[in-house]
């Protein structure tokens, strides 16, 4: 072993190269405050791990790449937290790299002359706010979409070449594959590409200038392949360690390892807290996201760009913060003025806090805009609804997942009444969604329609002339509400247990899902109550049709009363004469109209019905 | 290095035993620190790369693959795709083309083989003058029944046979499956 590693020694040099790597001299000895660059390093080399290996499940395509990363998420084996700490690790390499900044600055580390390297340090921070931009949109969620349009319209108001930058970047006119492809070979080749280049550089010009002597030290340390050349201690701030002086092998290392661990364990500690990176409902253009929001780091310049009025907002997405990066690049410059520190500090200070400050603005507002809380309780119904489908038995289709929620009563049900029902109608008291309406309700409540309890509710007397019943239409002086209000009013209690069997046949007649096993259970009552709805004495067939028996239809027809097909017939024309004919209200006939298609009308009884697919075990492992 | 380099660490005179025991606590420490904070990634890392493992291959149930009538009694074997249910990682699809075989029927006999040849998995090719099968890779070749024909062939076996059925008369059923290239043994593909 001994004779290989001599050899492999004479031919490659690497116990000198590690020598140099590790035997630097601290001055002033190993201290805690000179961890951040390490800590950033690591942080990035997890980023490269978990990024490859994510890479080797990831699908860049428009109906692969949710999917892909809903698999590995929910599917894969120690998916979820292998995705959370690539999410929160790139969140913790944001907030190294600022800190890391201020260092920098309030040390004077920007000085000659370390210009060179100060200014890599801000490319490297703008590389690594594309890699999040571009990584934002991967999952294909409807939130990276969203947000990530954003970005890309911004792009486009830049003069002259603006349109143009855009359909490149993009990749065509509209989000599409190539977006996917080309933000891919952003986020996994050209940026990290560019990081690696860029912190060799940055490391070789560290070690050429060394430690700021009595200052914290500017960059990551260890036994970097590249960029060690060079290390002559010649530089103006190198010293032979005095006694106190320290070593980076093993003082600091063992500093910067401990400081590594604190930054995985905080990492670690969110995607347990969290289960994970967040994955939302499949990217849809046809459906509006009111709770896009950019990652927490970019939010400031989301709220930046709420105070530019139209027209100008080039000077808020790219004239002003190319500026201030302009002005922070200028810094060792600034710097040799006599009170040029202080006007760095004072810059690095400001913008820190017109940062905080604007975020702080984005996030109260966000909160207390109930329409933004909406948007939001919604996307995560829709998130864990799509998660939900694409675990159930059918499992996802070639053509994506977003079918599955386009084909789901579930999910379009609710926006379909809030839509087209609503004005009229209610759903629990609400619009479908749950937000209450702004005028009462002129049509009956619809939640669990045609169910016992809904029957049960039309046939009181107190109930029937309310606005939860007939109360805001024209029926409520019809013969119906007459007819509960005077005679069952008056049942004895013989009558009320006949009418309780009634209740039960004509409630059978829709076949819910969710009541069958009542139905199945009280088969005998229903028989009963079958006979009575038909029998001349309980009166029912005065008005409305039953299994052939009618006097004179007036009312709806009680034949498969709140069935898939009695429902769908009724909302495409409730003026048919097998419902309401000439007596109908206000309900248009929303199939001859085309107010509704058949496969909207589908989505709305299947819903109503709350006939609609249940969740799989795919919900993931959480 | 220059005449400014310090020595090398260790050989400081504060203490020369208790100085190597604190380096040797300190550099063990800080490998130890180290290799715990990638505990996580990569654990998970392996997980998911080796999740493969865990997923279990398509169902090899019997599928319909051809009307009996499309297949003349003459000892020519023809090709048929094979289309099934299956998943693939996120997506399932039904009906898809996984597979291709060749029906060989004579007058008393139906055979089914797997296309793919049992030495390297190349599609194995009836000969233009239909006398026996050659696999265009590297030239494995067999007789019509499947059965390695020359001593210098590199296949390891003969052609793969399937389980086959007729139903309702008229209705070829395979149980199409796979198995492992370059074994002398027919082991499935799971």
């Amino acid at each position: 072993m001994n004779s290989l590693l001599r050899w492999l020694d004479d031919r490659t040099g690497y116990r000198a190269m590690l020598r140099k790597a590790l035997v630097e001299p601290i001055p002033g000895g190993a201290k805690w405050r000179y961890v951040w660059g390490s800590a950033l390093t690591f942080a990035i080399a997890v980023q490269f791990v978990t990024g490859m290996i994510l890479w080797a499940a990831y699908s860049p395509n428009a109906q692969g790449a949710w999917e892909s990363v809903y698999y590995i998420e929910n599917v894969m084996a120690g998916g979820w937290m292998l995705r959370g700490i690539h999410h929160y690790m790139a969140h913790a390499t944001m907030i190294l790299l600022v800190l890391h900044l201020m260092q920098v600055v309030v040390a004077g580390a920007y000085k000659a002359p370390r210009e060179v390297n100060f200014w890599f340090g801000i490319v490297l921070l703008h590389i690594v706010l594309g890699l999040s931009l571009t990584g934002y949109l991967l999952p294909w969620d409807q939130k990276g979409y969203w947000a990530t349009k954003v970005a890309t319209s911004i792009a486009s108001i830049t003069p002259v070449v603006g349109p143009a930058m855009q359909k490149v970047l993009v990749g065509g006119a509209d989000y599409g594959h190539l977006t996917l492809t080309r933000f891919f070979a952003l986020h996994a080749g050209v940026l990290p590409g560019a990081l690696i280049a860029l912190i060799a550089g940055h490391v070789y010009l560290f070690r050429r200038h060394g430690v700021t002597a009595g200052q914290p030290r500017d960059s990551g340390h260890g036994a970097k392949p590249a960029g060690v050349e060079g290390d002559e201690q010649d530089g103006p701030d190198a010293h032979p360690p005095r006694p106190r002086d320290g070593w980076f092998w093993p003082d600091q290392a063992l500093r910067d390892a401990v400081a590594c661990l604190a930054v995985m364990a905080a990492v670690l500690y969110l995607v347990i807290r969290t289960g994970g990176a967040p994955l939302g409902a499949p990217a849809d253009a046809a459906e509006p996201y009111a709770a896009a929001r950019p990652e927490w780091y970019f939010m400031f310049l989301f709220q930046w760009l709420k105070y530019f009025p139209a027209g100008t907002e080039i000077i808020g997405a790219i004239v002003i913060p190319g500026l201030v990066v302009t002005l922070i690049a200028l810094m060792p410059f600034a710097g040799r003025w006599r009170l040029g520190h202080r006007f760095n500090l004072g810059l690095t200070g400001g913008v820190l806090s017109g940062v905080a400050l604007l975020t702080w603005l984005a996030y109260a507002q966000d909160r207390a805009d109930p329409d933004f809380v909406f948007a939001q309780t919604n996307a995560e119904a829709d998130a864990a609804r799509a998660v939900e489908l694409a675990g159930a038995g059918g499992g996802i289709p070639a053509n994506g997942a977003l079918a599955l929620l386009r084909t789901d009563p579930l999910t379009q049900g609710p926006r379909l009444f809030a839509d087209r029902c609503a004005s009229c109608h209610t759903y629990d008291g609400h619009d479908g969604m749950g937000r209450s309406l702004p005028e009462p309700q002129t049509a009956a409540d619809l939640k669990r329609f045609a169910s016992r309890e809904w029957l049960e509710g039309l046939l009181d007397p107190e109930r029937v002339a309310t606005p939860e019943y007939f109360g805001g239409t024209d029926f409520a002086r019809g013969r119906m509400v007459r007819m509960v209000q005077s005679r069952i009013a008056g049942f004895t209690h013989e009558q009320q247990e006949d009418l309780a069997k009634v209740i039960k046949a004509v409630s059978a007649q829709a076949a819910l899902p969710y009541q069958a096993e009542a139905d199945e259970a009280d088969q005998a009552e229903i028989m009963e109550g079958t006979a009575l709805v038909s029998s001349a004495s309980a009166g029912c067939t005065e008005c409305h049709e039953f299994q052939g028996v009618v006097e004179q239809p007036l009312g709806p027809t009680l034949t498969g009363f709140g069935s898939n097909e009695w429902l769908t017939a009724f909302i495409r024309d409730a003026s048919h004469p097998r419902f309401y004919g000439d007596r109908n209200d206000r309900m248009p006939a929303f199939g001859p109209e085309e107010i509704l298609s058949d496969e909207e009308i589908r989505l709305l009884v299947d819903w109503l019905r709350e006939d609609w697919q249940a969740g799989g075990e795919g919900g993931g492992p959480r | 290095m220059s005449s400014k380099t310090p020595h090398p660490p260790g050989n400081e005179t504060t203490g020369p035993r208790g100085h190597a025991r604190r380096r040797f606590l300190a550099g063990a420490g800080a490998i130890a620190a180290a290799g715990l904070a990638l505990l996580a990634p990569v654990w998970s890392g392996i997980r998911v790369v080796l999740d493969p493992l865990r997923r279990a291959g398509r169902d090899p149930s019997l599928v319909p693959v051809a009307r009996l009538a499309a297949l003349p009694a003459d000892g020519v074997p023809r090709k048929f795709r094979v289309q099934a249910d299956r998943v693939d990682a996120w997506n399932t699809q039904r009906n898809t083309p996984v597979g291709a075989v060749y029906l060989r029927r004579t007058d008393d006999s139906l055979q089914a083989f797997n296309v793919i040849c049992p030495h390297a998995g190349c599609f194995v090719n009836l000969a233009p003058d239909q006398s026996r099968f050659v696999c265009p890779c590297h030239k494995s070749s067999f007789d019509l029944e499947g059965a390695v024909d020359d001593p210098s062939s590199p296949s390891p076996r003969d052609m793969d046979t399937l389980e086959v059925e007729i139903r309702d008369g008229d209705h070829v059923w395979v149980r199409f499956q796979n198995f492992l290239p370059g074994r002398a043994d027919k082991t499935p593909v799971t």
